[in-house]
């Protein structure tokens, strides 16, 4: 029996995509504690907004994770209508759904991206980034940035959409549904990939559920849960669509559920062009919110991500706390690692869809 | 394996409500119920037995949240719990006087709320009694402040 030791993977490291440390003990190769060590990052969001007027903090949200800014800035405005007890008009409500599900599919196209280079697969990041510019370039049609929107607002969103805009995003769709498999095929049909998720990395639903995994990493362990259907929050209780699961609880099987994921979006988008009435975009709303709290929770492509907002009566927010999937997923890490070789921690991590700047705020 | 489904909800919000307040007549004031939410207040002495029987009898699998708020003359600690099976949230509301913020802690019942806990003595320096692992996790170890609190002098605009 050889002398256990501690390795530190990070601060820098290739395996950790952002400022994060791994410490792991290993015996041999096999771990046999880890503990994840964040803070980094962490600029005090929940402070810097407490001065700031409730509009100010929208670009702030943005910048709370840069792969999936649309649905953080969304889920602020949510938890800002709920305070300030205000209806969003019915044509915002589907733009937004749909450009939700857009910002699904690239940030999962992203991680697909990363998870690529982190298994050696240099082509699986390339492909994933050029379909990713498809959507990239959609929303700078809309709102003008590729990927901190400052989009929505509260009340509406910021403008209508520009002319040709429905036939642009079906074309988009069209381009990208066969090429789904095309990535599909890059992944399952490569033997190292599959050797270096299949059966790596496992938690089962017990573990997952108490740990507080959420999101795609919790439906992968066989939990059929998704809030877009469990607690629906816009118009998803209108729009029809299946919760993707798989039952191996292994990083191939959270690698699945993304993938169909991506094909379940698409199909949302297409419902909500469908559907999507003609009306205002935006009301007015006013300066101060009344007195009360409001908690909103969204399904964020990481998992279930969640605002609660304390409004004294002025014109800014009195606290606002944020829970983010990630953060919550890192710290269930240490359960996936135990009992792994220390060359499936970048498979394991990886998967995993690491953010710092939500998880440090 | 076979996958879990949470189709229908099991109890609806009242009956989840009325169960709860029926077991603990003295210890849990419901505030308000909403479709899918339940706010309730608790009190700090029978807080840890409350969250025992949420999650093994009503059926709370998750813990989303725990949020420390300062309210100058006293701490509030808004604690948000999942309930899959009947597809709502609870919002716990328990109040900690000011010179003593002590609560028990629920990791050991939750294991999600393992850094968060960790993350409101951190920022607001509330204390969890029976934390496996209370320590800063965002602040450097040395950090003498809690930035979260209301009293804390920022200086400069932040």
């Amino acid at each position: 029996m050889s002398e256990e030791m501690w390795i530190n993977m990070g601060p820098q490291h290739p395996m950790t995509h952002g400022l994060w440390n791994l410490r792991v003990r290993v015996d041999g190769e096999t771990m046999t504690a880890a503990e994840p060590i964040v803070g980094y990052l962490h600029r005090g969001w929940e402070k810097m907004v407490e001065n700031r007027t409730y509009p100010q903090i929208i670009p702030l949200a943005d910048r709370l994770c840069y792969g999936s800014s649309f649905t953080w800035s969304h889920l602020y405005c949510l938890a800002a209508e709920r305070v300030f007890n205000i209806e969003v008009p019915e044509r915002a409500q589907y733009i937004r759904t749909a450009c939700i599900e857009m910002q699904r599919i690239s940030s999962h196209l992203m991680w697909l991206a990363a998870v690529g280079t982190d298994l050696g697969s240099y082509t699986i990041l390339l492909y994933g980034m050029r379909e990713r510019e498809l959507f990239l370039d959609l929303m700078v049609e809309l709102c003008g940035a590729r990927m901190t929107y400052n989009y929505v607002r509260i009340g509406g969103v910021r403008n209508d959409t520009p002319p040709d805009f429905e036939r642009n995003v079906t074309r988009v769709l069209d381009t990208f549904e066969p090429r789904i498999r095309d990535l599909e095929a890059l992944c399952d049909e490569c033997e190292t990939f599959r050797m270096r998720t299949i059966d790596i990395g496992k938690i089962n639903a017990a573990d997952a559920m108490n740990l507080g995994l959420t999101g795609p990493s919790m439906r992968a362990s066989g939990i059929d849960l998704d809030l877009r259907r469990h607690d629906p929050y816009e118009i998803y209780d209108e729009l029809d669509f299946d919760v993707c699961t798989h039952t191996d609880g292994d990083c191939y099987a959270r690698y699945r559920v993304r993938m169909d994921e991506m094909r379940e979006s698409v199909k949302i988008i297409r419902q909500c062009l469908e559907k999507m009435p003609k009306g205002p975009t935006r009301v007015k709303v006013p300066r101060c919110p009344p007195k009360g709290t409001a908690v909103a929770r969204v399904e964020d492509p990481r998992g279930e991500s969640l605002m609660y907002m304390v409004s004294d009566g002025t014109d800014k927010p009195y606290r606002l706390k944020v829970r983010s999937p990630n953060y919550v997923n890192l710290s269930a890490s240490p359960a996936m690692l135990l009992g792994n070789k220390i060359s499936d921690v970048p498979a394991i991590m990886g998967v995993l869809d690491m953010c710092i700047g939500e998880t440090d705020r | 394996m076979k996958v879990i489904i949470y189709d229908k909800p099991d109890k609806s919000e009242e009956e989840v409500a009325k169960a709860i307040q029926s077991k603990f007549p003295g210890t849990v004031e419901i505030v308000k119920i909403t479709p899918r939410n339940i706010i309730m207040k608790v009190k700090r002495e029978g807080f840890l037995d409350v969250c025992m029987y949420m999650k093994d009898e009503v059926s709370f699998e998750h813990n989303s949240c725990v949020t420390p708020v300062d309210y100058l003359d006293h701490f509030t600690v808004v604690y948000h719990i999942s309930s899959y099976a009947n597809h709502l949230m609870a919002e716990v509301l328990v109040d900690l006087p000011r010179d003593d913020p002590t609560v028990d802690s629920i990791t050991p019942l939750w294991g999600g709320a393992n850094w968060h806990e960790r993350e409101a003595f951190d920022l607001m320096g509330v204390i969890f009694k029976g934390h496996p692992d209370l320590r800063r996790i965002m602040l450097p170890e040395e950090y003498q402040f809690h930035p979260l609190r209301k009293d804390f002098q920022v200086g400069r605009r932040v």
